[in-house]
């Protein structure tokens, strides 16, 4: 069997949900701030609180070049993507709006938006996605009414990888005066994102899976020249900023900063963001990397795993990831094998999108998902995929 | 003499400190003092002589400040 003793010796496709391995500069830098800096942010002036700020800022300014902000206090640290999200949606939608979505949404999208329009906050149009999960721009533009105050879009399918022409979506919500929100927890760190190219106005980002940075961290980030007082902030409290006042600050970041920031994570976030950024070849060449991995398994496995039924369109724009099934085989089942018998980690089920199974028609029993690392190796995949085939033989037998 | 910069908040303290330190003004973290201001974290303490090219750093950069002492 295949081991790689620096992962514990199995073979890791769940870098959809989260990244593993991490960049061994992470686990340093994680360390180090532990031992060595300690103190909390922004909070004193001694020179422990100042280090830690540094890391804090230095994070902040590499989020910033990751996506092309010019002002790096638009980079609002979260605990994840979902977090981000959440201030975005909450923060901006008010008693009446109108808000346009699609049917490709993870539930960090879809919950905040499905509990707003029930209590009869908003209103809501969901666009479906053609059966490969690509949405037309031109739905969305007819789906924007004069009430609509925002558009949610998934910037990278967490199902099947699918990439959605953010640009074209942002260009229409630019012409109608409506905020684009895009949800790059997928993406970041896979595809390369220009917040001013790409027309959005608001991000939120995942810093665990294509950052490489540990969990519990994310972000929102604000395009530069978006007056960021559309959003109300989700959390309210100390900033370590105007401790004289009990009003909220009104700036960025402190207005959505709240509470003692997680320093320790970032410290790490700071580590990944470097280390893919300074990477040979850049986001573009992850992106191929991944890609190339991607494409590789769907040929493998088609050729050689009987009964193999791939979801996701490798031919078109996508990251790294590939939903999965092999026919009227329990896809829990397969999930149990791979772990057990071959030390593969992978994900079953729906993934945390009811809607977009639905789109591709795997609801309700969902697909397996592979999503790769840059720190995947072809032989891993070619061992993956004997195995399928052995599951998949052993079953006919 | 020295001069203080003042913040809004010490995330942009930082952010002029790696600025101006970039454009090689000589400058350190010191906390606020209690005089000047209410805040409980740090500010920017330059040469009072550069307070004319800080102030054109921090204009060009976007980097809002509240007011500049000498101390």
């Amino acid at each position: 069997m295949l081991k790689d003793k620096e992962n514990n010796g199995v073979i890791y496709f769940d870098n959809a949900a989260t990244s593993f391995p991490k960049p061994q500069c992470v686990t340093n830098a994680v360390v180090h701030y532990i031992t060595q800096i300690g103190a909390n942010p922004g909070r004193s002036g001694h020179k422990m609180a100042i280090e830690a700020g540094q890391i804090v800022y230095k994070t902040r300014k590499s989020i910033a070049t990751l996506f092309k902000l010019k002002n790096p206090m638009h980079v609002i640290f979260t605990s994840n993507a979902t977090e981000a999200l959440n201030t975005a949606i909450k923060g901006v939608l008010k008693k009446g709006d109108h808000a346009v979505t699609s049917d490709m949404e993870h539930n960090s999208t879809i919950r905040p938006l499905h509990e707003m329009e029930k209590e009869g906050t908003i209103s809501l149009s969901m666009i479906q996605a053609d059966k490969i999960g690509i949405l037309n721009p031109e739905k969305i533009r007819k789906a924007v009414t004069r009430k609509t105050k925002a558009v949610i879009i998934n910037h990278a399918s967490n199902v099947i990888g699918c990439i959605q022409p953010i640009k074209k979506i942002g260009k229409i919500c630019k012409e109608n005066g409506v905020i684009f929100i895009v949800d790059c927890a997928q993406s970041v760190g896979v595809v390369p994102i220009d917040i001013g190219r790409d027309n959005i106005d608001i991000l939120a980002f995942a810093g665990h899976k294509g950052l490489y940075g540990p969990t519990g961290t994310g972000g929102m980030v604000i395009a530069d020249g978006f007056d960021f007082k559309k959003i109300e902030p989700l959390k309210y409290g100390g900033t370590g900023s105007f401790s004289d006042k009990i009003e909220q600050p009104d700036f960025l970041p402190d207005r959505f900063e709240s509470g003692t920031l997680n320093v320790a994570g970032l410290s790490g976030l700071l580590a990944g963001s470097e280390y893919i950024q300074k990477r040979k070849g850049g986001i573009e060449g992850i992106l191929k990397f991944k890609t190339e991995l991607q494409k590789y398994f769907i040929q493998q496995a088609e050729m050689f795993v009987p009964d193999f039924i791939c979801y996701s369109a490798s031919h078109l724009p996508s990251t790294d990831v590939v939903a999965f099934r092999i026919n009227k085989f329990p896809i829990s089942e397969i999930a149990q094998i791979l772990s057990d018998k071959y030390g593969i980690m992978c994900r079953q089920g729906l993934h945390c999108s009811p809607l977009a199974h639905q789109t591709i028609g795997t609801f309700p029993e969902g697909t397996l998902r592979f999503g790769f690392s840059i720190f995947n190796k072809k032989e891993e995949i070619d061992f993956a995929v004997q195995a399928l085939k052995s599951i998949s033989e052993g079953r006919k037998k | 003499m020295k001069a203080v910069i003042l913040f809004q908040s010490t995330n942009h303290a930082i952010w002029a400190e790696n600025e101006l330190k970039s454009h090689k003004i000589a400058c350190r973290m010191i906390s606020v003092p209690r005089h000047l201001s209410s805040d409980c974290g740090y500010c920017v303490q330059i040469d009072a002589e550069n307070k004319e090219k800080a102030i054109d750093i921090l204009t060009t950069n976007n980097i809002e400040f509240e007011k500049i002492e000498n101390l």
